[in-house]
């Protein structure tokens, strides 16, 4: 299988899955809300033997396994967050796809906010630098209230 | 002969290109034109040279020259043409030549088109060009030689992977290829400046095409990718936020980004700086994903730990490519004149804006790819990040920047009203209202997240239209002056328009494959009827019959609605003996607006006759790659600008007596 993907890697610069054949209809429940719920947790858990494919679309016997393990927890009555506890205690953060926040994951989940602020703050003193308000210098008199009016006038004329 | 023939016009490539990026290099310098001349000359042999190269291994792929261990590993002589074609981009030798001959293609083409440019930025534009071309066509001929021959030559291949075996697929790589190198492109240009010490709106109006045409080509190749996912994979899935995609899709967020502030460069003489630094920053990009796709580091650390030769060539490229265009930036950006001035609620605010959001979602991108592999390398642990952390991240991103696509073109140049662009929108509002409301009476509500999908597809679309209508002032003025206004319009606004409004239309269909799909699996015997969204569905018979290099197993589903008869469908398996693989081909009937999706499964154990079926009825679908080919039509339509061409800004030439050179 490694072969495969990595042969596929080579050739592709886009995702190479096997056909994915998931969920097989023996594993379907018969309760559609909680098998909706079954297939929303499945998207947050990881194939552990794939490349980056969640349980819900490898085919792998592995992926299958924690499928049918997830719908047991649901069936016995646990709740969403209980399943995922339930599956994490026993594989690890590893089967997360959406990375848990703690020490090691600060900067991945705090870097695209600081990214943000960042380069906001740095737009911020750039175009304060850019206002045409400030050509005068820190030396220029402030227009008079008819100054003003006339400069509105002309820029309105002028856009 | 003919492989032989390949293999040594590539080594002269690498020579061309040697000269190519040295020659007029100095010559710029010393100002001596004849060296600088060289220029031409060398990129055009160095593109013929590649392009010899590439057709000796294309040859040798269509006549199955088994003696060529490239085509042994990657081709079969029972494989249909188009894949014998195709074999030659699909695998890592060739895919690297493809890259050489379109970063080659790139630079013939400033040769050849480039009249405009000034002498000696355009000597220096083709060196850059050619150093990257140099270090390219290395690590083909030390590490990667397409041309290595095998004795004794095996009976036949050992074929291509057969996911690979497909229409889409085919075309993907060059389409891909064309964005990512392409924008090698923006990316000589820049250093050329940098090197010039010199950056205006000329400059700008002269990489802009290039660019455009890079991130055009992008854009169709990503969609080709997502679409081949689409009906290959099996179950509908198109965008999985994996690491070799998110290689792709991070060149193309930097590259949007660079295509809207070059424009402020060119209006305006602002964000110079910025801009060369996002020139860089985005081949940096291309050259990122290259890595990760090529070195196999994506696979593991540890496996690319094992065999690092390519690895660790393609990263020191990367290096030193990277750390010497900032270098040099850092020497030389300093000194950049700062250009026009404006107030935040303008049209350079609106586009300051889109550069925020667009590189805070690139970085957000490169993190959660690189990430996993940072935490392996410094083994502190292993984390997965996939879908759900894109998500949870990436939206709220693009929610803004959608909403303020529709704003920004509204807006006047230095200084706006904010109050009256968004006045002039009440009726992008209306609409916008209206198909919210439509969607929540079609789909008994749904998500929260559905219904601000629409909303933002909506006002994307109608934003784009509306900014168009109140330019010709149509319904306003007489129906003759509307039509003069439209065609006097640039074509550059034209194309905005178009590929705003493209953007609408994917979001439209990313949100309906999100929020509305329905799905049905289900073991069925010949005979059986399933319904699915309004469909009946009968399950008729399965065939199998061998065809070219493959099993079939064919089904046959009627499709009808209220017992009238729509189609007849034939989802597919298909078993390659060879590589000992099968694969899915799902049928699919589209009307455009939605997308019934039928896959033949796993025939059950036991006898018993029945398959496991899955049908899937995919609303709006098709206008996710609908709304990629209309923003690819908006790319070219800008692309056929004629201040493009010409190169040299109107009002320079009203203001300056005619002379034989020109303005600069």
């Amino acid at each position: 299988m490694t072969g495969v993907v990595r042969a596929c890697l080579a050739a592709l610069l886009i995702a190479v899955a096997s056909p994915a054949f998931a969920v097989q209809p023996d594993e379907v429940l018969r309760d559609p809300a909680m098998e909706a719920r079954a297939r929303e947790i499945s998207k947050e858990l990881r194939c552990l033997v794939c490349q980056n494919q969640s349980i819900d679309d490898s085919n792998a016997p592995l992926a299958r396994d924690l499928r049918v393990l997830v719908r047991q927890r649901l069936v016995a009555g646990d709740g969403d967050g209980e399943v995922l506890d339930y599956v994490t205690a026993r594989y690890g953060d590893y089967v997360l796809l959406r990375p848990p926040f703690k020490a090691s994951t600060y900067v991945l989940w705090l870097g695209p906010i600081a990214v943000l602020l960042l380069g906001a703050l740095g737009a911020a003193l750039f175009l304060r630098g850019r206002r045409p308000t400030v050509v005068g210098g820190e030396g220029a008199t402030p227009l008079t209230p008819e100054e003003r009016q006339r400069l509105d006038r002309l820029l309105r004329e002028d856009s | 002969m003919i492989p032989e023939l390949g293999h040594y016009a590539l080594v002269l490539a690498l020579f061309l290109a040697l000269v190519q990026a040295t020659l007029p290099l100095i010559g710029a310098a010393r100002g001596d034109i004849a060296w600088m001349d060289v220029a031409k000359p060398a990129a055009i042999g160095q593109f013929t040279m590649i392009l010899v190269s590439f057709l000796a291994l294309t040859y040798a792929y269509v006549v199955s020259d088994f003696s060529v261990l490239n085509v042994v590993q990657n081709s079969h002589s029972m494989k249909p043409m188009l894949y014998k074609v195709a074999g030659v981009w699909g695998n890592h030798e060739g895919s690297m030549l493809l890259w050489v001959l379109i970063l080659a293609m790139f630079g013939g083409a400033v040769a050849l088109f480039g009249h405009n440019l000034p002498p000696t930025l355009k000597a220096r534009v083709l060196s850059v060009q050619a150093m990257i071309g140099v270090a390219f066509l290395l690590f083909i001929i030390a590490t990667s030689n397409p041309f290595i021959r095998v004795d004794p030559a095996p009976l036949d291949g050992t074929d291509l992977n057969p996911l690979l075996q497909d229409p889409g697929l085919a075309f993907h790589p060059p389409f891909l290829y064309f964005g990512y190198v392409g924008f090698s492109m923006a990316f000589s240009f820049a250093v050329a400046a940098l090197i010039e010490g010199r950056v205006d709106p000329a400059w700008a109006r002269w990489v802009r095409p290039w660019t455009l045409a890079a991130w055009s080509g992008l854009t169709m190749g990503i969609a080709l990718g997502s679409w081949w996912a689409y009906y290959e994979l099996g179950w509908g899935g198109w965008w999985f936020w994996d690491p070799v995609e998110n290689a792709s899709f991070m060149p193309w967020l930097a590259g949007t980004a660079l295509l809207h502030s070059a424009i402020v460069v060119e209006k305006r003489d602002a964000l110079k700086s910025w801009t060369i630094l996002l020139a860089i920053l985005t081949f940096t990009l291309s050259l990122i994903g290259t890595f990760l796709v090529r070195s196999g580091v994506l696979t593991s650390v540890h496996a690319f730990a094992v065999d690092p030769a390519r690895g660790v060539f393609i990263l020191a490229l990367l290096v030193i490519a990277t750390a010497g265009a900032l270098l040099l930036y850092a020497i030389r950006a300093p000194s950049m004149k700062m250009g026009g001035l404006f107030a935040p609620i303008s049209r350079e605010g609106a586009l300051v804006l889109n550069n925020l959001l667009l590189s805070t979602a690139t970085a957000t991108v490169f993190l959660g790819t690189l990430y996993p592999l940072f935490l392996d390398a410094i083994d502190a642990g292993k984390v997965s990040v996939g879908p759900p952390f894109f998500n949870a991240t990436f939206i709220p991103l693009m929610v803004p920047l959608i909403a303020a696509m529709s704003v920004g073109p509204l807006l006047a140049w230095k200084r706006a009203d904010l109050a009256g662009a968004l006045s002039r929108l009440k009726f992008a509002a209306v609409l916008t209202v209206i198909c919210v409301l439509g969607a929540l009476y079609a789909y008994q509500g749904g998500p929260v997240m559905a219904l601000l999908g629409v909303a933002l597809a909506a006002w994307a679309f109608f934003g784009a239209i509306i900014e168009l209508t109140d330019r010709i002032k149509l319904f306003r003025a007489p129906l003759a002056e509307s039509w003069r206004r439209a065609v006097g319009l640039p074509r550059s606004s034209w194309g905005m328009t178009i590929a705003h409004a493209g953007m609408g239309v994917a979001i439209a269909g990313m949100t309906g494959s999100a929020a509305w799909m329905t799905e049905r699996i289900q073991v069925m015997r010949p005979g059986d009827t399933a319904q699915i969204a309004g469909y009946e569905l009968r399950f008729d018979q399965v065939e199998e019959r061998p065809i070219a290099n493959y099993q079939a197993k064919t089904g046959t589903f009627t499709l009808s609605r209220n017992g009238e008869f729509l189609a007849t469908l034939h989802p597919e398996e298909r078993w390659f003996p060879v590589s000992r693989m099968s694969t899915t081909e799902a049928a699919i009937r589209t009307n455009w607006v939605s997308d019934l999706y039928v896959v033949l499964g796993q025939e059950q154990q036991g006898g018993t006759g029945g398959y496991a079926t899955r049908l899937y009825h995919h609303p709006l679908v098709p206008w996710i790659w609908i709304g990629c080919v209309i923003m690819m039509i908006g790319g070219c339509v800008s692309l056929s600008d004629r201040r493009f061409r010409i190169g040299v800004p109107a009002r320079a030439k009203r203001d300056r007596q005619p002379t034989p050179q020109p303005a600069e």
